[in-house]
């Protein structure tokens, strides 16, 4: 396996360098800055850095107030937290005025495993991807973790960055291309598409593999920006393929599945099965959780088979 | 204040009334009780102290109004179009499809509003994220946020306070619409409030009180507020809703009830009269 950099550290140190690039970008935590890594940013921009305590509602709608004086504001919670205590002024101040704020949900999907459920991160999707004028970018390693940070800051808008907790197996090297709204394929085949968002993209790549074993030709696709999605690259891949998993560390309604249901019931009408959650979670070590609610490997391999069969 | 411009003001103030009756009668919807609570506080803002360019909107280091109790805006939307930030026969439009004055304020529609607001208890934040900003550029610009006084029963309105002092925001000034009435009843009947001096005393705030429907009054505090050093003000300003029209003052009912034509005829014989 390659190696692991987890995509907080990833996080802080590219806000750190943007800090360093850009006197206009601020952050704005609300008291977990050493788990969301906002705090390298304070630490060498303290006049830049505003951490307001655990008062979420408060601190999104303040990144409003920056965001209009012409300041970047970049928005540090858990995503639980962004999309629950702050979603009234994500609704109604930043997206509605379109404002240019970057709010970087952190400990997404099942990340804060032994936290539980409460602190776990399964709707934040469905939510921001729902709201009119928001950008929704999800990513999967440290590699895309940096280039995320660098596009979102220069896009000017609402944008909401998903973040995992996890170490996650580097994916990318420096070569590649990151394009908010132009998904990557990872991978070839002609006997179904698998598109996979966030860290689980690295199951989704082992379970291609896991299908090759047995003969099985998968198409893998990373779609990292959910809203405004991809469709001509998933489009040609259900053409291609026939058949399409999704896979996300997220409820299965309103996320990336929908969104690639969305496009294909509307397009080129393909069988579908998705993988992510219909359930909370509970407390445990992360890949355990990771097995028993079936985001693993295994589990999107059989589910691969079972579609296939469908066709 | 000499007494002309007090008089100017005061003349202002009775037009902005008697304008404000005619256009949620004629659209029959809208908020009179706010709008009238709030005459003399938004415009000695807009015609006394505020520094802005109607020609200019987005001017670097202009002074900023958030209109958070935002059902008000008909009265900001009075006090921009005279300012001369959008076309005064737009004013009937209000509400209306098409129309860029929306029911509530919207930053992207209307020219001159700097923040959309309508859901309570997020404009003091903002206003805290404007300010803050004002003095990372250093542009000496004033913040001014307008809160009911039904709006600081939301809990953000308190985080925001916190904020504030901790970052002692001394270009940031509050002003509270003290009118004691929201939407279904008195505060006192719905959920008292207390002692909203005290309280904002607590949270290290420059506390002031004014009479909210005497220009000058107002003026004078706004003038004492810019005067504080490290602190936040709130200038706790008494008022009454639906000030002006007497069968309005003090009723909860005219929150945001429309008004019947003989309603109509009384209110613009109190102001002086049908035009």
């Amino acid at each position: 396996m390659s190696k692991k950099i987890a995509i907080r550290d990833a996080y802080g140190e590219a806000l750190l360098e943007l800090g360093k690039k850009n006197d206009k970008v601020v952050a704005l935590e609300a008291d977990v800055g050493g788990s969301t890594k906002s705090i390298l940013f304070g630490k060498e921009f303290p006049d830049r850095y505003f951490n307001v305590g655990i008062s979420e509602f408060n601190m999104v709608s303040m990144a409003a107030g920056f965001a209009t004086a012409d300041f970047i504001p970049f928005v540090n919670t858990f995503a639980v937290f962004m999309t629950t205590r702050g979603a009234d002024p994500i609704q109604s101040l930043i997206a509605y005025d379109k404002l240019n704020v970057k709010l970087a949900g952190t400990y997404a999907g099942l990340s804060d495993s032994y936290d539980g459920a409460s602190h776990q991160a399964i709707t934040d999707i469905a939510f921001v991807r729902s709201i009119p004028n928001m950008t929704v970018v999800s990513v999967s390693d440290a590699v895309e973790t940096k280039k995320a940070v660098e596009a979102i800051a220069d896009y000017d808008g609402p944008v909401y960055l998903r973040l995992s907790r996890a170490p996650a197996p580097v994916i990318f090297d420096e070569s590649y291309d990151f394009k908010i709204g132009k998904g990557v394929e990872l991978r070839s085949g002609k006997d179904i598409t698998i598109i996979a968002t966030g860290t689980i993209l690295h199951n989704a790549l082992e379970a291609a593999e896991l299908l090759k074993e047995e003969g099985i030709e998968a198409t893998v696709i990373n779609i990292h920006t959910i809203k405004p999605i991809d469709e001509e690259i998933i489009i040609n891949a259900a053409k291609q393929t026939g058949a399409v998993i999704t896979a996300e560390e997220h409820s299965i309604y309103g996320g990336l599945g929908s969104a690639v249901a969305e496009v294909l019931a509307k397009n080129c009408p393909t069988p579908m099965d998705f993988v992510g959650a219909t359930e909370f979670a509970e407390s445990g070590d992360y890949d355990q959780l990771l097995e028993k609610y079936g985001y693993g490997a295994k589990t999107i391999a059989q589910k691969a088979k079972t579609l296939i069969d469908k066709k | 204040m000499t007494k002309e411009r007090k008089k100017e003001l005061q003349d202002l103030c009775l037009k902005f009334r008697n304008d404000l009756i005619d256009i949620l009668y004629s659209i029959q919807t809208g908020h009179p009780g706010g709008s009238l609570s709030c005459t003399e506080i938004v415009t000695t803002l807009y015609f006394d102290k505020m520094n802005i360019d109607p020609k200019n909107p987005k001017k670097e280091g202009r002074d900023r109004f958030i209109m958070s109790k935002g059902h008000a805006c008909p009265m900001l939307y009075l006090n921009l179009a005279e300012k001369g930030f959008f076309p005064k026969e737009d004013l009937k439009t209000l509400r209306q499809v098409d129309s860029h004055l929306q029911g509530h304020p919207c930053a992207h529609k209307t020219p001159g509003v700097e923040l959309s607001t309508g859901p309570l208890g997020m404009g003091l934040s903002a206003g805290v994220g404007m300010a803050l900003s004002e003095k990372l550029k250093k542009t000496g610009a004033t913040t001014y946020v307008l809160l009911g006084d039904g709006e600081i029963q939301e809990g953000g309105i308190w985080e925001a306070a916190m904020t504030a002092s901790k970052y002692k925001t001394d270009n940031l000034i509050a002003i509270l619409d003290y009118n004691g009435v929201q939407l279904d009843g008195t505060l006192e009947e719905i959920m008292p409030m207390g002692d909203v001096e005290a309280k904002f005393k607590s949270f290290d705030w420059n506390v002031l009180s004014c009479d909210g429907h005497d220009v000058e009054s107002i003026s004078d505090a706004i003038d004492k507020a810019k005067e504080s050093k490290g602190k936040p003000t709130i200038i706790i300003a008494k008022t009454e809703k639906g000030k002006g029209v007497s069968f309005m003052e003090g009723k909860n009912i005219w929150h945001g009830k429309p008004i019947s034509e003989e309603d109509y005829k009384a209110a613009k014989a109190e102001l002086g009269g049908e035009r």
